[in-house]
């Protein structure tokens, strides 16, 4: 095992260095064996238990092999509504094994996963880090026998997609789909602008028209950034770091990839801007896992930014500014989104929410203030240094200046990214995006708010519809309870299992709706769905199991009638169980009928 | 030296201290689960969850801040906790009158404390293996509410971790290290025993040592040795 051992004693003897040796192991082995767990532990003096704590915390590390070809099939519902599941039984047809299970000759494993930033061209899976979009079963049966003949996965691409998707470092089938160019993301943008812009001033008075533009974070919380800047700043000590929050796991988002695919420079330039202002020297962008096709591209432009001078030492004849960027890998794990989540997973560990406060300008990367900043959210702020707060809060509204990228997906004629005013309203979107009938749409992803048709008329904006831009749109003909259950089970699967009402909680409250989907509901049950639902959003620890009960409080909300049609209305309540089903067997071994006044199920 | 109140007793709060350490320090009894002395608190279990200007905080996990005004005993709030109480009985297998900790059990005194007569989830009945393959402890799964008390205290003299979170969501469970769990002292096996507020980690060949109906909750009802009211 001599291989092994060279990829381990490369890293540093550095826990922090964790995650990135186990990523270099479970590349080349496909998984992370025994011996690979001992020797890390014994490099980075840990424990073998805390290698295994971090293997297994994470979807795309395993400590069991995932076969040669690993395929991981998206299970978000846009991919089930664009054939998830032909495509799924196809795949286990031609390779011979199920979901879950390796092939007996170890050839392809297939395994589920949480939306893997696609939803505009589902269903998708990632095979090998490859990306694969719009899949159907009869490419599936070309993919699989293409994988039998020992075929690299790369070289199943034949066709690319728009943009920098053909480029040399990428060649993906992956479309951008950019269906409406905004001033703010996807303007003009002259390379080197931005900075040279910044540093000609000071940095408070970058934080001054950051402030004065009124940005609010893009992710989706609506911090305001100039503040959060300024907070760090003010800290008091020897580093401090700006981390780009590249991890876009909300179910139906996709933009922050547009955006890292075709801007990733303003990108860049964003981030330095904001090193500047609070006073960094380092810069890391988060990046999740599914979009590690883009590595190499954003590699390379940040080479090309050192070339130029935009990122290193004494930047663009600043005399004293100093900046550059690096990039880390996630792994499989919506939570990571959360901020401090994501800084315990930047720092090479199970990437589980810290306790707050203290907050990450305070104490976060390695102990340090910093900024923790959404792609788009850098990238806006890159164009308000270069054009001015007054230019910025000439678009939009009141209290939401500027522009929103929308991820738009389901059930309408062009699905994809947009570029938008803040402020227009949900009907206004539909018929943009060529939604005619639209019975239902998503805002915000699963933690967000499932609305119907009486609010289309509300505005996307921090005073009405806060959102990150997730946009699902759901046709008349749509299972409303199939949507809300493949989002539980999204939640279930992510939580981070920290704390008691996000780890029992979400199991108990898809248990009582598949009750309710069974048709065994009865009045009690929803009363203790928004019941137990309201405990969870109170009583959880981060934002991920706060928002988690969302799925099935918006929809009793605002599709109450759904609900009252899917029970017993006559019955106040019906057991868990049916008692004439469970004493069947019972009575079938003992020759004996039950003597029951009423069985609870007709 | 700063004040806060709690459900309108103005008391005194240390800078620095948590909600939790001030009630303990003024008389007044939050209940806690997954905090113990002496660890960093992890805010895992949520059972001291407290209502401040109307939102929710482990009391374990958030600091004291001047004038904040803090609802403990509101009813829709002890429900909320008798429900996380609730919650850990049905995630796992909970069988009081064969475990060796019963009387001493922190989550069985407080489902005393707390009324609780039956659950209003229904019971997960999960599939856990026991695992006695360590010399001097028993890990019983079926119990463990996840607290983190032994992840906290116990680890080797060059700071490796013994006990160690595994998995992630329901499947999330505490592992231990094979190699240095064999290596544990019969002082760090009693220690992680003792440190264990449910029966999930066990010594092995010793046990029942005090009957069943003399032990500390038996006695009194949890909480007791802070808030003297308290008298059922």
């Amino acid at each position: 095992m001599a291989q092994e051992k060279d990829i381990i004693l490369r890293h540093p003897k550095d826990p922090s260095a964790l995650l990135d040796i186990i990523r270099d192991v479970q590349d080349h082995f496909g998984h992370v064996p025994e011996e690979a767990v001992a020797r890390v532990a014994a490099h980075l003096k840990l424990s073998e238990a805390e290698v295994r704590g971090a293997v297994t915390f994470y979807h795309f590390f395993s400590l069991t092999p995932r076969g040669a070809s690993t395929v991981y099939l998206n299970d978000s519902i846009t991919s089930r509504m664009k054939g998830r599941t032909a495509v799924a039984k196809a795949f286990e047809e031609e390779a011979g094994c199920r979901f879950g299970e390796v092939t007996a000759d170890g050839l392809i494993g297939l395994f589920s996963t949480s939306c893997i930033g696609m939803s505009d061209q589902e269903p998708s899976a990632i095979i090998n880090g490859v990306v694969f979009t719009r899949l159907t079963p009869l490419k599936v049966k070309h993919l699989v026998k293409a994988i039998k003949t020992g075929k690299p996965v790369r070289d199943m691409v034949t066709a690319w997609g728009d943009g920098a998707n053909q480029s040399d470092l990428v060649r993906s089938m992956v479309s951008n789909n950019i269906r409406k160019k905004g001033p703010v993301i996807f303007g003009p943008f002259e390379s080197g602008s931005a900075i040279k812009n910044a540093v000609a001033r000071k940095p408070e008075d970058i934080i001054a028209e950051v402030k004065k533009s009124k940005l609010l974070g893009r992710g989706g919380a609506g911090f305001p950034t100039g503040l959060k800047w300024e907070f760090c700043r003010k800290e008091k000590s020897d580093m401090r770091y700006v981390l780009c929050n590249a991890d876009e796991g909300e179910p139906g988002t996709f933009k922050d990839r547009v955006i890292l695919t075709e801007m990733p420079q303003l990108l860049f330039e964003g981030m330095a801007v904001a090193g500047y202002a609070i006073g960094a020297r380092e810069g890391l962008l988060y990046l999740r896992s599914e979009y590690a096709y883009l590595r190499n591209h954003l590699e390379a432009v940040l080479e090309g930014m050192r070339r130029e001078n935009l990122l290193g030492n004494n930047i663009a004849g600043s005399g004293d500014f100093s900046f550059d960027i690096t990039i880390a890998l996630g792994a499989g794990a919506y939570v990571c989104g959360e901020e401090s989540a994501l800084l315990e997973s930047a720092e090479g560990r199970r990437g589980e929410p810290r306790n707050r406060p203290p907050f990450p300008v305070q104490t976060g990367y390695r102990n340090r203030p910093t900024t923790v900043n959404n792609v788009e959210t850098l990238c806006t702020a890159a164009k308000i240094i270069l054009h001015g707060a007054a230019w910025f809060q000439s678009m939009g509204t009141a209290r939401s200046s500027g522009t929103k990228l929308f991820s738009v997906s389901g059930d309408c004629e062009r699905p994809g990214v947009y570029e938008l005013e803040f402020g227009l309203t949900v009907q206004e979107l539909l018929d943009i995006v060529g939604a005619k009938d639209a019975y239902a749409v998503q805002v915000g992803g699963p933690s967000g708010t499932c609305l119907s048709r009486q609010d289309f008329r509300r505005r996307f904006a921090f005073e009405d519809l806060s959102t990150g831009g997730s946009v699902m749109i759901f046709g008349p003909w749509r299972n409303m309870f199939e949507i809300v259950a493949n989002f539980m089970d999204f939640f279930i699967e992510e939580s981070c299992g920290w704390c008691t009402p996000c780890r029992v909680g979400n199991t108990l409250l898809k248990g009582k709706l598949e009750k309710i989907m069974a048709g065994r509901g009865s009045a009690q049950d929803l009363r203790d769905l928004e019941a137990w639902g309201k405990n969870i959003r109170a009583l959880s620890r981060c934002g991920l199991g706060q928002t988690s009960p969302n799925p099935i409080l918006s929809t009793l909300q605002n599709f109450r009638e759904l609900y009252e049609e899917a029970i017993d209305r006559h019955k106040e309540f019906v057991p868990d169980f049916d008692l004439g089903e469970a004493s069947l067997e019972a009575a079938r071994l003992t020759h004996r009928q039950p003597i029951m006044g009423e069985t609870s199920h007709e | 030296m700063s004040e806060i109140t709690i459900d309108g007793k103005v008391c005194k709060a240390r800078a620095g201290l948590t909600i939790a350490e001030v009630a303990k320090a003024n008389g007044i009894y939050i209940p806690t689960l997954c905090n113990y002395r002496g660890l960093k608190p992890v805010g895992s279990c949520r059972v001291c969850t407290v209502r401040v200007g109307g939102r929710y905080m482990a009391a374990c996990t958030q600091i004291a801040v001047e004038g904040m005004v803090v609802e403990n005993t509101a009813p829709d709030l002890e429900d909320m906790r008798r429900s996380i109480l609730e919650m850990l009985f049905v995630e796992g297998n909970h069988m009081c009158p064969t475990c060796e900790k019963s009387g001493n059990c922190e989550l069985q005194a407080l489902a005393y404390r707390y009324q609780i007569m039956a659950p209003r989830f229904p019971f997960q009945f999960p599939v856990r293996q026991v695992d006695a393959s360590a010399p001097k402890i028993v890990l019983e799964h079926n119990r463990c509410i996840q607290c983190q008390r032994c992840v906290r205290s116990i680890q080797t003299e060059d700071g490796r971790r013994i006990f160690v979170p595994q998995n992630r969501s329901r499947r999330r469970k505490i592992g231990v290290d094979p190699r240095l769990v064999s290596e544990l002292t019969d002082e760090m096996a009693l220690k992680a025993m003792d440190v264990c507020p449910v029966g999930s980690i066990l010594r092995k060949e010793v046990g029942f040592a005090v009957p069943i109906g003399q032990r500390k909750f038996d006695k009194k009802p949890i909480g007791t040795e802070i808030d003297e009211e308290i008298t059922r």
